[in-house]
């Protein structure tokens, strides 16, 4: 129990160090592999709270392929670092005031004692046999099936609004057309000649003896 | 004995730190999709750890739905920025001033 606390203090000192240098980094790259990192430690904070399948799947997910397209957006574009770095920190005072005072009220009212260790304590682990993955495919094939599969359209069309927004088309590019190919009749492209036969003018004096 | 109120707490902070970072990267169109991720993410902590205290795994699927709503957020952000990137030649914001009047 110990060697959990010791953990999740870890974990959550790493992840909260990770974001505040996304935020402040120079470099968008660092700033995304930070963002990597913190992550990472959100997945590593789940699992001490039994959520495995969801750490499991913000690993994959976001560490694999989210932090990835960002990688790679990053990478590929030409930023002007010196521009977008003007006057980054003018707002850093009323920035930083918002924030503390952000975390004063949430730390007020979260620390009530309806939140404590005595209104709400922490409840007994799960056996061996629990599967948390178990638990969440009956809720979300069971009860939730039908926002599940809204999340599959949702899904769909944001693949269909990203691939339909940075589709280019060049005027100066050759297309096939499919349709037209497919289309194609025999009588459009071969035609027939037919013509009468006749001896060559000067066949018998070239005849191989 | 760790309480709700820590995780809750550490959700908080990571949101406050990923206000701070839209007020600081005000220009910087992709460090501002990544505080909008990191919001995202405090915000699945606190679902997260309500679920394992109240012993409803409801919230864990909600999680899901707002992981799935993440990412498509994300892929579409990204292919507006390249487009944007494209057509402008930066993501500045302050560059971004077309429809103003």
């Amino acid at each position: 129990m110990i060697f959990t606390e010791l953990a999740l203090h870890l974990f959550g000192a790493v992840m909260i160090f990770a974001a505040a240098m996304v935020v402040t980094i120079r470099n968008p790259v660092k700033a995304a592999l930070f963002l990597v990192l913190a992550f990472f430690s959100a997945a590593c904070v789940w699992v001490t709270l039994e959520a495995e399948f969801l750490a499991i799947v913000l690993v994959l997910v976001y560490v694999g392929a989210v932090m990835v397209l960002f990688l790679f957006v990053v990478m590929m574009l030409d930023i002007n670092l010196a521009r977008l770095r003007e006057g980054f920190g003018d707002y850093l005072p009323i920035g930083g005031l918002v924030a503390v005072l952000l975390v004063v009220e949430m730390a007020v009212v979260l620390h009530a004692p309806e939140f404590g260790v005595d209104n709400m304590p922490r409840p007994e682990p799960h056996g061996a046999d629990y599967s948390n993955t178990r638990e969440l495919g009956r809720l979300i094939y069971g009860a939730y099936v039908y926002p599940f599969e809204i999340a599959a359209i949702i899904l769909l069309v944001a693949i269909v609004a990203a691939i339909s927004l940075t589709l280019r088309r060049r005027p100066d590019t050759k297309y096939q057309n499919p349709a037209k190919q497919v289309a194609i009749r025999r009588e459009d492209r071969v035609r027939l000649v037919k013509m009468p036969s006749a001896p060559r003018p000067d066949a018998d004096r070239e005849t191989p003896t | 004995m760790i309480s709700l109120s820590y995780y809750l707490t550490l959700g908080a902070i990571l949101f406050a730190l990923s206000v701070v970072g839209i007020f600081l990267n005000r220009k910087n169109v992709v460090i501002l999709l990544m505080a909008i991720e990191l919001m995202l993410l405090a915000v699945n902590i606190n679902f997260v750890a309500f679920a394992h205290y109240l012993g409803d795994s409801a919230g864990q699927v909600f999680v899901f739905f707002i992981l799935t709503v993440a990412a498509a957020e994300a892929a579409i952000g990204l292919a507006i920025l390249i487009i944007l990137f494209r057509n402008r030649g930066t993501i500045n914001v302050e560059d971004l001033d077309s429809l103003k009047g």
